[in-house]
């Protein structure tokens, strides 16, 4: 195959399934469609995929106000009305009023670059379709100047969602779609010694079969994530807490748990369980 | 042959688009299946399935149209020889016709032969056919477990893989979370302009500046504000024991949703008589009559409770059991009065359609709209609400259950 293959980072460990559906993205073109829940590593994985294929990495980070516009391009006609107003400027050139957003850097790029659409499911419903025309034909015109631009090298597009909205077919169709299930125990216990290599194995043990227990609780409501046990796990071990006394207790659990209905339920079954 | 596989998954009720197939079928030639079951399993599902709540009806495609390959080694042998080298034509937009074409005779038959014969020895204690249950709607306390295992494991087969149906508690027709229910009801909004300080109009000012050449004029306009009015009415106890999980989680997503411009809640037992509690324990509340009138036809009510119940309970004056002490007015009558006041009201139900044939569940759909506890039945309750779905009560009570 003429490109290089993902294989994940040191610091980002890919399963085989994941490491596969990127490279399947990367050869057809498509863009990856990534969901899981929080703190599986969704928008970290766009950043492994640009350091292992040495690649630019380009963010668009979707907020709910995010139009798809303004991932090609923006027209600053305020700053245009400013200048004319003023004076100052020659404003006849309206080329450099136009600014282009991520998805518009990522086409114009001199090379194939990485571009991660981080929650698109955070803007309005709409939002995806609006960006059909440009994911599948990897181009856009800038209407006001009535220039068109092509990719040349069209960008990887990892796209991470949180499920929060339904995406339209019509968008599903052209993606390929990954689903990061949530690790077990023991491509947890690989990623905690990624982030603290010489941690204390019994530690280790003690602080995942809490960390599962918790995550099971069907009271909780807001499950602790894979970053959060990281946190917690420095904390203990920053604090000089022994894996015994994991094992009786649970020391900074406001790292864990950040609910107050959620800690309820936590002391309420230690007391029972 | 391979086309079937293509049906077999659609007659399972995945929507994948011949776009979808053609792209599977492009990775194939490009050899990411790397001849092997395994890995054709996990990119079968990346380019052909875009949902993790139809992982669960993938695996059991893929476990049934594969079931038994892997234990007949030369015809997996084929198979893989196929995925390494799939003799397919050069697709192109064109080819989309041909795709039912090309078919590879002899595996086919071979393979056909294989999958009856079998299917045969399967019927019995087959995981697949066993696991039956898939009805979503176990008892309340029933939580599927063991659904985390498995994971990256190498040595696992993809049948088997797809045989343990890890997603099947992402499916979207099972009970939801808090979560999920937030999100339906957020679609719960009926935007109107609203009174209150104004707010700076950009589009309005952008046009009047032009309007102006260029000198900018500030045009202010009222906000808009979601004008729903929500009372949920919950049945507690008895035979809603077993949901009482369910049921404070959609409690605490509606009470949590800040978008509505008024929220209400009340309890009942049952069925809603003379009086609505607020607090079921202590047998606080408000007479119906009173919370009525506090109610016209911009509210929303939505009832939550199985609606099973003894139908005297409906019909009969004096049919209540427990909290209320004696009815003159029937239940059903009540019912009646929260409809005709309220016509934007409708019911969710926990119980699974099944069993929506009880006389009295039937009863009460013939008053009411009533829909199932799940994301997709809440999506469709929301619907209703907003006036984007008609707003029926089961015509003839006893037609068409189940889905």
């Amino acid at each position: 195959m003429s490109f290089h293959l993902f294989t994940g980072t040191d610091t980002y460990l890919v399963t085989p399934e994941l490491r596969d559906a990127v490279n399947v993205a990367c050869a057809l073109e498509k863009p990856l469609l990534i969901r899981g829940e929080p703190g599986t590593g969704k928008t970290v994985l766009a950043e492994a995929i640009a350091e292992n294929l040495d690649k630019q990495l380009l963010t668009w980070n979707i907020k709910s106000t995010t139009k798809a516009q303004e991932g090609l391009y923006v027209y600053d006609t305020v700053q245009r009305l400013n200048d004319a107003r003023f004076g100052d400027k020659d404003i006849a050139d309206i080329r450099q009023y136009i600014k282009l957003g991520p998805l518009g850097l990522a086409l114009r790029a001199q090379e194939r670059v990485v571009l991660l659409i981080d929650e698109i499911d955070k803007a309005d419903l709409e939002f995806p379709n609006d960006l059909l025309h440009e994911l599948d034909r990897m181009s856009f015109a800038v209407s006001e100047t009535g220039d068109h631009f092509t990719a040349e090298h069209r960008p990887i597009v990892i796209i991470t969602s949180n499920n929060e909205k339904e995406l339209p077919d019509a968008f599903l169709r052209r993606c390929v779609f990954h689903y990061i299930e949530f690790p077990d125990k023991k491509t947890m216990a690989d990623i905690v010694r990624v982030h603290h290599p010489d941690v204390e194995e019994e530690l280790l043990r003690q602080a995942l079969l809490r960390f599962y227990w918790l995550r099971d609780l069907p009271e909780v409501r807001k499950r602790p994530s894979t970053s959060e046990l990281i946190d917690w796990i420095a904390a203990i071990r920053r604090g000089g807490i022994s894996a015994q006394a994991i094992e009786k207790e649970l020391p900074f659990m406001g790292v864990l748990i950040k609910r107050e209905s959620d800690i309820e339920a936590v002391l309420a079954n230690r007391r029972f369980g | 042959m391979f086309v079937d596989f293509f049906y077999h998954l659609r007659d399972f009720g995945l929507k994948v688009s011949s776009t979808e197939w053609l792209a599977l079928m492009q990775a194939l030639c490009a050899g990411h299946a790397r001849a092997n079951l395994n890995t054709f399993y996990h990119l079968a599902r990346c380019l052909l399935v875009k949902r993790e709540s139809d992982y669960d009806t993938y695996d059991r495609a893929f476990a049934s149209y594969f079931a038994g390959i892997e234990a007949t080694a030369d015809v997996s042998q084929e198979l893989l020889e196929w995925l390494q080298n799939p003799k397919l034509p050069n697709i192109s937009e064109e080819d989309r016709q041909k795709m039912r074409a090309f078919d590879l005779d002899e595996l086919a038959s071979r393979f056909r032969e294989l999958l009856e014969e079998q299917k045969e020895r399967h019927d019995g204690g087959n995981r697949w056919i066993g696991t039956g249950g898939t009805s979503p709607f176990g008892h309340g306390g029933e939580h599927p477990t063991g659904v985390r295992v498995g994971g990256a494991g190498g040595g696992r087969s993809a049948v088997q893989v797809a045989g343990s149906r890890r997603f099947r508690n992402l499916r979207s027709d099972r009970i939801l979370d808090t979560r999920q229910i937030s999100i339906a009801l957020r679609r719960l909004k009926r935007l109107d302009k609203d009174q209150g300080p104004e707010e700076l109009d950009l589009d309005g000012t952008i046009d009047q500046s032009a309007r102006n050449g260029g000198e900018i004029e500030l045009v202010f306009g009222p906000p808009r504000r979601n004008r729903i009015k929500l009372l949920l009415l919950m049945d507690v106890g008895g035979s809603m024991d077993p949901y009482t999980h369910l049921c404070e989680r959609l409690f605490s997503a509606a009470h949590a949703a800040n978008h509505f411009k008024k929220f209400e809640y009340r309890f009942f037992h049952n069925c809603v008589y003379k009086r609505l509690y607020t607090d079921m324990h202590q047998l606080k509340g408000d007479l119906t009559s009173e919370v009525l009138k506090k109610l016209d036809h911009t509210w929303s009510v939505v009832f939550v409770g199985d609606a099973w119940m003894a139908p005297t309970e409906l019909t009969h004056s004096g049919g209540a059991i427990g909290f209320d002490d004696y009815n003159s007015v029937a239940g059903l009558d009540w019912l009646r009065r929260i409809r005709q006041r309220v016509p934007n009201s409708i019911w969710l139900n926990p119980e699974s359609h099944g069993h929506w044939n009880e006389p009295s569940i039937r009863l009460i759909r013939h008053v009411f709209p009533m829909f199932e506890l799940t994301i997709d039945g809440l999506t469709e309750a929301v619907d209703v609400l907003r006036g984007t779905r008609p707003n029926r009560p089961s015509a003839h009570p006893a037609r068409r259950v189940g889905k």
